[in-house]
């Protein structure tokens, strides 16, 4: 029986691995009525839970942004909260539709993974945060300093090149998730704990005491978070690479959550384009006319949901900086719909 | 007419018959055969989807990886490591923290193991209830829970280096760990280590001869004066000639940690202690039933020739249990040693958390990484069950059982 048992087993394995490979992720959306979207544990402004468990941040707004578009319903998503390193085994193993993760875009992730990235959320760089009764001004001068991190991360390879780079000694203590290591800092375990900046203003305001601590002003390294996609979905992966492009877009055109309705019966060619009154861009990529429209009413464009979550109206208050439209000093930049 | 012996029928075929087929005859070899087939084909089609598949996705596959470079750093390492190491190297460092907390972990839990199931057969009432109270409430609390409770509570418990609690100014105690001088070697270190294992020899060789002389002939002879002699006096008299072994490097605090001297770190106390507490606690109920399981008529023939409680329970009592408790024993050893992957949690590298943590997700390549580190535990449980086993059987032998 044991053994019968056994070889079932195998078999399942072998056709869930045959599963993972079937590149019509859209369909099997659609036909499971539900978007499956990879998140972290708990990042707040990024993607944390509430009290009520709903999920909010701006990775969560992104996979609502998705949702919307195929469904004109941002209820229909399932969040799978993932560790930094189950992340990509979750996407590969096709338990997930989208990572949207806080995860930098580097080359190694996006050629040896069998994923893509889509482009870019947040612009983001590696920072540290120290006690300040430890009368620190500069990263420079953190040497012999223990450092916890959360391991599976690019911060802890970016750690190890910073310090060799300047000649400093430290002692890494790497834990499985934000939460210990958060936990482990406020313990007295290490001096310096250190994410992307974002993740640091994020983290101080989890501390009992958020303003005995301080965020050191170096950047050591280009983060470019952004959502990820299996290869071999080429469908797919234009549809998540868009649905960002679009609020972008409609920033950059003025459209607001708030007044989508009224901007959609303006006689303006580009808004007619973009909103889907004039030419099929949305069914091209397996949508409907309006899925902009869909898009910004379910979670605004990218200057709100920026502000909501991470921004001038969130706890957080990030400035926009790299994270600005083009025409405004950042990088936030979308090719044409067109 | 030759008149030679018939020819016994071949023994081979009738052997295989026997051992696949049982009492179903060829019928049941056929069926084996047809089995091991089948498996082997799922085996084979198990792998081949997965390499096709990861092909399709264009996910890199294969042990090439090990030779990249980690670019990672590791708290605790037995042997050198840098970021510019391979992951091979990683995945030797994280093997070895495994196998140290391990080790360690089963020491410690079999004293402590040994010490309290003698508290709960004590006649003394007060130590029995505490033997009790000890086995009922650790074992029933989940490790992983104790694990964190160790941790946390150490930290919470500790300063910070800056205020670190000195031991005579040698040793510092914070919650960074605890650092003590490390030992450097001198010109005489060689001589001293020499003397040292000849006094081993040496002492080794009285042990085996004053025992001879105690079971074949009936004579007692003492030998630990002499003993003593050349475990401290050889090496003493080396220190006269040589001078000093080795000199110690004092910790000093330097900015925000300790330089110099050598550094346990919170997280390796912190599962040592939960770890070996907990298997302990079964320990303990092992060796309690062991005890039990010898007749009471031996511990009474003991009281009867007039030897004390403890001589009777460590040269009757317990080498009978013994061979009652290794079986059971082996088991909390495989499980001390797995459950030291609950190190993840509290941040200290082992090979879980190492190679198949932070490797696996610099890497992707989970399929390699995950194969690599069952196979390494199969193998580490593997060798201690056949550790035990040959223990098992000596002294069973010995007891000539």
């Amino acid at each position: 029986m044991k053994r019968v048992t056994l070889a079932l087993t195998l078999a399942l394995a072998a056709g869930l691995s045959a599963q993972a490979a079937d590149a019509q992720t859209l369909k099997t959306v659609k036909d499971r009525g539900m978007l499956s979207c990879g998140v972290s544990q708990g990042l707040p402004g990024f993607s944390s839970p509430d009290d009520k468990g709903n999920w909010t941040g701006i990775d969560v707004d992104v996979c609502r942004a998705i949702a919307g578009a195929i469904f004109n319903d941002p209820t229909k998503i399932k969040f799978v909260p993932l560790s930094a390193k189950d992340r990509f085994t979750a996407l590969q193993s096709g338990e997930i539709d989208v990572l949207s993760r806080n995860t930098t875009w580097t080359i190694s992730r996006d050629t040896s993974l069998g994923a893509n990235f889509t482009g870019v959320t947040y612009y983001d760089g590696q920072g540290f945060m120290v006690k300040k009764s430890l009368k620190v001004n500069s990263a420079l001068e953190l040497n012999s300093a223990s450092v916890c991190v959360q391991t599976g991360t690019t911060t802890e390879q970016n750690l190890a090149d910073y310090f060799k780079a300047n000649n400093m000694k430290y002692e890494v203590i790497a834990f499985a998730t934000n939460d210990e290591t958060v936990k482990a800092y406020e313990a007295g375990r290490c001096d310096v704990f250190t994410t992307d900046q974002s993740g640091l203003y994020a983290n101080r305001l989890k501390l009992a005491n958020p303003n005995d601590h301080m965020v050191l002003p170096e950047i050591i390294s280009k983060e470019p978070l952004g959502p990820m996609v299996r290869h071999g979905d080429d469908q797919w992966f234009d549809i998540v690479k868009w649905t960002l492009f679009a609020m972008v877009t409609a920033e950059e055109l003025g459209v607001t959550s708030k007044n989508v309705d009224e901007k959609a019966k303006l006689e303006n060619p580009e808004l007619k384009r973009v909103l889907g009154s004039d030419g099929n861009f949305g069914e091209q990529l397996g949508l409907t006319k309006d899925w902009v429209v869909r898009i910004v009413k379910t979670v605004g464009n990218y200057g709100e949901v920026f502000d909501r979550n991470v921004g001038a109206g969130s706890p957080l208050a990030i400035n926009r900086g790299l994270n600005n439209l083009w025409n405004k000093g950042g990088l936030q930049y979308a090719p044409p719909i067109r | 007419m030759s008149t030679e012996a018939r020819k016994p029928p071949p023994q081979i075929a009738l052997k295989i018959r026997r051992i696949l087929g049982g009492k179903a005859g060829w019928n049941g070899v056929a069926v084996q055969f047809a089995f091991a087939a089948i498996l082997g084909w799922i085996g084979y089609e198990i792998v081949s989807n997965a390499r096709a598949n990861l092909e399709n996705q264009h996910i890199a596959a294969g042990f090439g990886f090990l030779r990249n470079n980690a670019g990672f750093d590791v708290n605790q390492t037995l042997i050198s490591y840098t970021g510019s190491d391979t992951f091979l190297r990683v995945f030797v460092v994280g093997l070895l923290n495994t196998l140290v907390v391990s080790v360690v972990g089963i020491v410690f839990a079999t004293v402590i193991g040994f010490i309290v199931a003698l508290c709960r057969l004590s006649p003394n009432w007060l130590l029995s209830r505490v033997g009790e109270i000890y086995v009922e409430v650790i074992r029933n609390l989940p490790v992983l829970f104790q694990i964190l409770f160790w941790y946390l509570a150490v930290l919470a418990a500790l300063p910070n280096p800056r205020q670190s609690i000195s031991l005579l100014g040698i040793a510092f105690l914070s919650n960074r760990g605890l650092v003590v001088p490390s030992p450097i070697g001198q010109s005489g270190l060689e001589p001293f280590l020499a003397m040292l294992a000849l006094g081993v020899v040496a002492s080794l060789a009285l042990r085996f001869h004053a025992r001879r002389a105690l079971f074949q002939e009936g004579r007692m002879i003492r030998i630990w004066p002499y003993v003593l002699g050349l475990l401290l006096g050889l090496p003493l008299a080396t220190v006269l000639v040589f001078g000093l072994p080795f000199t110690f490097e004092l910790p000093q605090l330097r900015g925000f940690n300790f330089a110099g001297g050598s550094r346990i770190i919170p997280e390796f106390v912190a599962l040592t202690v939960a770890l070996s507490t907990y298997t302990a606690a079964f320990i303990a109920e092992i060796v309690r039933a062991g005890i039990l399981s010898v007749h009471k008529g031996q511990m009474e023939a003991g009281s009867s020739l007039g030897l004390s409680r403890g001589a009777t329970l460590r040269l009757i009592v317990v080498p009978q249990a013994m061979r009652v408790i290794v079986p059971p024993l082996t088991n909390q050893y495989l499980n001390l040693t797995k459950n030291s992957s609950l190190a993840v949690a509290i941040g200290y590298p082992d090979l879980v958390s190492v190679f198949a943590g932070t490797s696996l997700s610099q890497t992707g390549q989970a399929i390699e990484i995950i194969a690599m580190t069952m196979g390494i535990y199969l193998l580490i449980s593997l060798l201690t069950s056949a550790v035990m086993s040959v223990y098992g059987w000596r002294v069973s032998r010995s007891l000539g059982a």
